[in-house]
């Protein structure tokens, strides 16, 4: 069934098909479009707040203080206590010079002076940890605090704990909802495309009776189905695309949320468009295929 | 050629609608197949174009055994019988040549048989000239000789028709029966379903009489029973 004009005849049967229920059509693409919108939003808030976590994660989530009582290279040493901690990813030692020379270097150039005469030794040495998983960063911290020279230690529970917990939350509703906005779709696809077999079912009764193959019969409708996804996905990778552009815009100029930071849509929209598209056709041609399978039993 | 070898076949609501048929059909028969209302008749025609299981008995249709025919067969099955009902059942939005092109295009075939094969059977119905019309615009009869070209543009080696002329006056029907009887001797099987047993006899064909689901008679010779038990 791959011959030429076998295919001209499905694709003209099947955009004859769509327009003909217009409204039911436009219901279809509608209800798609609205299901690929939650979904890519959801989606992409769980994205971006994983991009944060990793972002996160590159920064020193833990400082660790050297007691004062140790010299320089006992100081050093402890590297090798802290690099055997689990969930530690790397470790790197700052001494009290570079912590100071880092410091300074967060002023203008002209406010710089106000630091002439400082010591170094008002400053501790110290290590910024790294961390593979976030979320045991409480577990980490404590174990570093625990070993022998280490004074104190500083991490950033706080934030990261709250990203951890909304990237949990945000994974599992994208997963429920995907799941139930998935079948609502080919629910509705499937409604339309019924339709369709409704008005035909004269012509696929005499389908039928001269020998037409199940493939056959099928195809149009499947083609139907795969335009009206396809279309739902295209609209709704725009406007996906518009309200992405839009909250991202609104997050920068806002002065409390300039901790976060967007991935911005250039990087992303080829992955966006692909999910969008395969999700479309697979929505489009679930619906046709369930609509029309009761009419093709013998 | 179709052979049913003691086929019963009961509905799902109790109904034997035949009980114990044995027969067989060579290929360019003409047969009739007569009998009053509820006997049976259209169970027949359902079950060899495989529309309806039967519940014993085997049935052969040009090759093909019903009983363990896979999903993927019977298509191919139904393209050997051409198959023509009372209400003509043509696609009242397509006219007479995209009718037929419908059913040509429905088993695959190209643009150019298409436009080889149509004007040849148009003519054999005697619907040359007739094929911009839509059914609407035709007469009864001319809306069956439509079915009948329908029925044939595939080349069938079978035809079977369900009470083709039930719709039609007398003369009508005959014309019609005639026209079958033309196809059948350009080498096609036919078997027609009907009541009425004046036009049966003006033919010297096979008759199949069937009576509650059984057959009571099969042969050239008149049926014995009295014509008002079929009406
Ligand atoms: N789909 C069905 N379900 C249940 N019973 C059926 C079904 N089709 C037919 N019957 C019954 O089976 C019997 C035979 O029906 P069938 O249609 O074969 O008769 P027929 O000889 O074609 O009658 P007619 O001359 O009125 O068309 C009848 O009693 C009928 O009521
Ligand atoms: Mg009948």
């Amino acid at each position: 069934m791959s011959k030429g004009h076998n295919f001209s005849y499905f694709i003209h049967e099947g955009v004859s098909n769509m327009f003909t229920h217009g409204f039911m059509s436009f219901a279809a693409v509608g209800v798609t479009v609205a299901c690929l919108l939650i979904m890519g939003t959801f989606t992409l808030v769980a994205y971006n707040i994983n991009e944060q976590l990793h972002r996160l994660e590159q920064d020193n989530q833990i400082l660790a203080f050297v007691d004062d009582s140790l010299n320089d290279l006992e100081a050093r040493a402890l590297i090798d206590d802290i690099e055997g901690i689990p969930n530690v990813r790397s470790v790197e030692f700052i001494s009290r010079e570079q912590a100071l020379d880092a410091y300074i270097s967060q002023y203008e150039e002209s406010e710089r002076d106000i630091f002439d005469g400082m010591e170094a030794s008002v400053l501790r040495h110290r290590f910024a940890v790294h961390v593979t998983e976030i979320s045991l960063l409480g577990e980490t911290a404590a174990s570093i605090d625990a070993v022998d020279g280490i004074a104190r230690v500083k991490a950033y529970e706080d934030v990261a704990s709250g990203f951890v917990a909304m990237r949990n939350v945000a994974s599992v509703v994208c997963i429920a909802l995907i799941a139930i906005l998935f079948l609502i779709s080919i629910f509705i696809i499937s409604n339309t495309i019924r339709l369709t077999t409704f008005d035909r079912r004269d012509e696929i009764a005499i389908m039928k009776m001269v020998g037409a193959t199940n493939g056959f019969i099928r195809w149009p409708f499947v083609y139907e189905g795969f335009l009206l996804g396809l279309l739902g996905s295209l609209i709704g990778f725009l406007l996906q695309w518009a309200l992405y552009e839009f909250v991202a815009r609104g997050v920068s100029a806002s002065d409390t949320m300039q901790l976060i930071q967007m991935v911005p849509f250039s990087q992303i929209w080829h992955y966006v468009a692909a999910i969008f598209g395969l999700s479309g056709i697979v929505i489009g041609v679930f619906g046709s295929l369930t609509a029309i399978r009761k009419f093709l039993r013998v | 050629m179709i052979r049913f070898t003691d086929v019963e076949k009961r509905y799902d609501n109790g109904v034997d609608a035949l009980r114990g048929i044995s027969m067989s059909i060579e290929d360019g028969e003409f047969v009739f197949l007569v009998g009053h209302s509820g006997s049976g008749k259209s169970t027949i025609i359902k079950t060899l174009t495989g529309e309806v299981l039967p519940t014993a008995g085997r049935v052969m249709v040009n090759g093909f055994s019903l009983n363990k025919i896979s999903e993927r067969q019977i298509p191919l099955m139904r393209r050997t019988i051409g198959v023509i009902f009372q209400d003509f059942r043509l696609i009242e939005t397509k006219n007479v040549y995209e009718n037929l092109s419908f059913a040509m295009r429905a088993v695959g075939a190209s643009p150019k048989a298409i436009k080889q094969r149509i004007p040849y059977v148009l003519d054999l119905v005697g619907l040359a000239g007739r094929s911009r019309r839509f059914p609407h615009e035709l007469s009864g009869g001319e809306q069956q000789r439509v079915a009948i070209a329908r029925a044939l543009v595939n080349n069938p080696t079978t035809i079977v028709a369900d009470e083709p002329t039930g719709n039609l006056d007398p003369a009508r029907s005959y014309e019609i029966m005639q026209l079958l009887e033309r196809i059948n001797r350009l080498g096609t099987t036919v078997l027609v379903v009907t009541h009425e047993l004046d036009l049966v006899k003006r033919f010297h064909k096979r008759i199949i009489v069937l009576e509650r689901g059984r057959i009571v008679s099969d042969g050239k010779e008149r049926p014995i029973r009295p014509v008002h038990r079929w009406e």
